[in-house]
Order: structure tokens, then sequence, then C-alpha cells
């Protein structure tokens, strides 16, 4: 199974000071699937997250990219590999355009970004590509703005045209419809099935019906542990889901 | 403890100092003129000003970009970078002392001297950020400066290095006024280049940097490269600084490297508005300017005028003169519309 899998953890574990947020867990992410990790606050999705993409060290266990040991890298390289992954909390470079953005993810795997005796123009040649993919999440006619006057629901459209200007392997998106109404959602879960053709993605998303539009691959994590994986449906109808957390979300719907 | 590194939300609390906008996006007939402006002051200054002030002024004007370069494009505020522009003074004055090149020459000699220190400073610095990026520089510099207090066989220790030569082949340099003009285009050329490096591909991932680390390193960023990159470029362009000063005055005293002349740096940035550039000139020539003007008057507590007029502006204009002025001027240009 491990060979398979494009992201693949294996006994991950994460401590803090006592608490251990993220506790032996394995994982398998098939390759242009899209994997979501679901579970109540606290259950260590964040953390999880974290540790796979490099931004936290893990205590224990071991991860792999396409077979590639990839444990205890940092973000950057982690990033370089190929895994791109969005802020749950929005995280963009106020004083930059939205343009100025997704060149600066797509200048990332070029070395330009060193030549500090050339001319910021040297960057022009992004242009073109930066707006087809800020066409492509619906931010075509606002690439000139800067990010910090962005409505929220734009700002969490061109996290994602950032991280698809990295061009991933794995895609990792840390609640991408948190915080927005109806209409931005159903534009998100439509915009993601768009560009997931190719992809693998890993989803952490709190809203089930997402999951549901969404995922080929549930995880449900509680307590840092995984509780359920398998198919949405089939762990929709779990007992053990429903009681810990799926039961709640649909009392509360 | 390193460990739990940037995360998004400690990003999203940095909020950006706003100079560097306002003059980016000035209409290019106005950067035209203001840069038509800057040089005709420049080539006119001696003329105005005792040519030895107006020497310092070009001195002080690159140290104060260098600390720019950090403070305003990078997000690091170092409190030592007396390091580099006193190194810089100490090797410069030397190589002329003793190997007798043309000036130019041992200034390019002391700044590569200065870059050269700011790597290892650099690369343990740039591990810590906000004031503990300030305290190691800082306590770096104070170990610099204990270094050419003790060794005084070649420093002279608090004598100082007395007799640096302005030598330059077929010219004679010892006049203040004609010395100013010799070290004008190694100035322009230091100032041109830190130019430059805030424009150039380097400099916008810079600014990434600055506004959010983590964010950077998200998208593959080296973040800790990048600072060092930004650091030793800094500490080169300082100690070009440096080293001109040294010559300029045909001494160098171990005042080069003392935290107040470190201190003084990051004041004339303030004062000239954090993260615009020419404000750091323009903060220089004002403070040079003003400290000599207090030294000549009789006036005892310079500081006590400088620091007051420091407050003032920091309260006044919390973006400095040049960043208050620009951010003026586009408001200005915004309600004419």
């Amino acid at each position: 199974m491990a060979g398979q899998a494009l992201l693949s953890a294996r006994g991950l574990t994460r401590d803090f000071r006592g608490f251990r947020a993220v506790d032996e867990i394995d994982l398998d992410v098939a390759p242009e699937s899209v994997h979501a990790l679901v579970g109540p606050n606290g259950a260590g999705k964040t953390t999880l997250f974290n540790l796979l993409t490099g931004f936290l060290p893990p205590s224990g266990g071991r991860i792999e990219l396409a077979g590639r040991d990839i444990t205890g890298l940092p973000p950057e390289r982690v990033a370089r590999l190929g895994v791109a992954r969005s802020f749950q909390i929005t995280s963009l470079f106020p004083q930059l355009s939205a343009r100025e953005h997704v060149a600066l993810a797509l200048q990332s795997s070029s070395g330009l970004g060193w030549r500090f005796w050339r001319s910021a123009k040297l960057l022009d040649r992004y242009t073109e590509r930066a707006d087809e993919l800020l066409a492509m999440v619906g931010l075509a006619e606002l690439a000139q703005a800067p990010s910090a006057a962005l409505a929220y629901g734009r700002k969490r459209a061109l996290e994602l045209a950032i991280a698809l200007a990295l061009d991933p392997k794995v895609l990792l998106l840390d609640e991408p419809t948190a915080g927005m109404g109806l209409e931005d959602v159903d534009r998100t879960v439509e915009l993601i099935s768009r560009v997931r053709a190719g992809r693998t993605v890993v989803l952490v998303e709190h809203n089930m019906s997402v999951v549901g539009r969404l995922a080929d691959t549930v995880t449900v994590l509680q307590a840092g542990k995984v509780l359920v994986e398998g198919p949405y449906e089939q762990v929709r109808a779990d007992e053990r889901v429903i009681t810990a957390y799926l039961g709640a979300a649909d009392a509360a719907r | 403890m390193t460990s739990t590194v940037d995360t998004a939300a400690d990003a999203s609390r940095s909020t950006p100092p706003s100079g560097l906008v306002a003059v980016a996006h000035a209409p290019g007939w106005v950067r035209y003129a203001l840069l038509a402006v800057g040089l005709a002051v420049a080539v006119w200054l001696p003329n105005g000003l005792y040519p030895a002030v107006a020497v310092d002024i070009l001195c002080w004007a690159l140290f104060a970009v260098a600390v720019d370069l950090l403070l305003g494009f990078t997000g690091l505020m170092s409190f030592g970078h007396a390091a580099f522009w006193g190194a810089s003074a100490y090797v410069t004055g030397l190589v002329a002392i003793h190997a007798g090149l043309p000036f130019p020459l041992a200034v390019l000699a002391g700044a590569l001297a200065a870059a050269l220190l700011a790597v290892p400073i650099g690369y343990l610095a740039v591990k810590r950020t906000g004031i503990y990026f300030a305290m190691v520089t800082l306590a770096f510099a104070q170990m610099v400066y204990y270094v050419a207090n003790e060794w005084r066989s070649v420093t002279q220790g608090e004598n100082g290095l007395q007799g640096v030569p302005r030598s330059f082949p077929g010219l004679d340099l010892t006049d203040d006024y004609y010395f100013y003009y010799a070290i004008l285009p190694i100035v322009l050329l230091g100032l041109a280049a830190a130019w430059r490096i805030v424009h150039s591909p380097f400099g916008r991932v810079l600014v990434g940097i600055r506004d959010n680390p983590a964010r950077a390193r998200a998208l593959g960023y080296p973040v800790h490269r990048y600072k060092l990159t930004a650091f030793v470029l800094s500490g080169f362009i300082a100690g070009l600084g440096g080293g001109l000063f040294a010559v300029g005055h045909r001494f160098v005293s171990l005042d080069v490297l003392h935290w107040t002349t470190s201190g003084k740096a990051v004041i004339v940035v303030v004062l000239g508005g954090i993260g615009t550039l020419w404000g750091g000139v323009l903060g220089a020539a004002i403070v040079v300017r003003l400290e000599d003007w207090l030294s000549f008057s009789g006036f005892e507590a310079i500081g006590l005028v400088t620091g007051g007029i420091f407050v003032l502006v920091v309260v006044l204009f919390r973006r400095g003169i040049w960043g208050s002025a620009a951010a003026l001027a586009r408001r200005l240009a915004l309600r004419r519309r």
C-alpha cells in the first residue's frame, strides 16, 4: 500500500509539552485522489497538516512523498518537492497585488529570486501564466488589486491560485471554505473539482457537505488518532463516527 | 525552541511599514524629477556646506541605505551595523596606509571585508527575529569593538589609526572639496546598487519574506538564506560608507565600532522613513548637518537636541520624513483627481 501512495505517513507523532496532538497516525494518500481529513476541533488535523508540509518537525514517525523520505525537511524543501499548501487563516502578502502573488509563486522554482542585480521587470514573463491562473479562480478583473483590498472569499480564491501556481504533486488545503457564505462555498467546491483533475488533494474540512461532494477517501481523526478511514458513504454510516462527530454535525443542520 | 517555527498565525500579526508603496506608485515623471533634484543637490552640496560635512553626509547616506535594506525591506532591525561600517573603516585604513593603493581600491577591500564579516554574523543572527535579532547583532558588534580595542598592534587601540592617505594617481585630494567629487561617483554607485536590489526579483522575495515569512516558505523560498544574502549585501554597502568615512577623516577611531554608531544609523533611517530607501539619505543629511551645526554652536548636549527631534518626528510623523511626505503627496494627488 505504501508503495502505491503518493503521500504517506507511518507512525507519525507530534508532542507539545506532554500533550500528544498527533498519535502514531498512518496515512496513505492515493495518487489523483481527493483525501479529506475530518474530525472535531483538537483532533489534530492542522497539526498533521503542519507535519506533512514540514512546518513542524515530527516527534516520531516517517513521511514519504512518492517513496522518498521527506521526514524533517524544512517547509521550503517540502514545497519544492511538490507539496503545496494553503493556510487556514488567510495568509497573503498585504502589499503585493494578486498578480504579483501568483508571479512570486511561479518564480519560486526558477532561481530568479536570487538575481538581486536584475530588474524586477524580469518577472513580467510570468504575467500571462499568472493571469491564466487568476482567471481560473475567478479573479481575472482583480489582478492588479492589492491583496489587502480583496474580500474574504476572493482572498481564499487567491490562496488557491498561489498553491496551483506551484504546480504541486500534492495540494494540501486547510479548510478552504472556512468562514465562507453558501455562494462562495459552492464556487470553491466547483473550483476544486475543476482543478483536481490529474492532481492529488488533501483537504481539511469541517463542512461535511463539501467533503461529500469532493472526497474519494475520508479519514476521521479523533484525539490525534485515526478513528475510521474509507469512502465517504461508508464513513458517514459508521457508528463510531456518528457518535464522535457526524451525529453532532447532522443534528446541527 | 525554534521547532515551532513561524506559522501562518504568526505571520498575519506582522504589519508592514507603508512607505514603500507610496514611492513605488508615484508616476514616472515624479520619480525622474525627484532623481534630477537629488542629483543636482548632490552636485551642489559642497558649495553650500562645509565640504567635510558634505563628505560625511555621503558616507552616512550609504550607511543608512544599508540599514534600511534590512529594516525596511527585509524586516530585520540590525542594532550592530557599526560592526560592518567600522570593520571596513579599519580595513580600508590599514590597506591605504600599508599597501598605498588608490583609495577606491582600499575602500573596496574594506567593503569586501565587511561583507565577509557579515557572513558568520548574519548566519547566526537570521535564525532569530524581532528583538532577538537586534540583540544578536548588537552582541556581535560589541565583540568586534572589543577585538579592535584590544588588538593594539594592528588597530592602535584607543589612539586610532592615524594618517590614512587619500591617494589617487594623478589627483591631489587633500582638499575636502575635491575629495567630495572624487567619492560622489562611488556613493552614487552604492545607492544605485541598493535601489537595484530593492527593485529586483530578489527584492520582491525579500518584501514577501518581510510581510509573511511562513507564506514565503510554503512557496519554496529558503527564508534564512534570503535573509543572510540581504544581510551580507547590506554589510557590503555599510562597509562602502565606512571605508569612505575612514579616508574622508584620514583617521579611524574606535568610535566607528561603538554601539552608539549602530544606534545612530537606525535613528537616521527612522527619521528619514523606514522602507523608503531615499529617506535614509535625507535622514543622514539632516542628522549630520545638525550635529555639525550644534557642535560649532558650542552647545554641549548635542544628544539632547537630536534625541528630542527624533522623538518629535517619531510621534508626529510615524512614517519618517520621506514616508510622510510621500503619503501626503499621494493623498493630494488622489484628491485632485
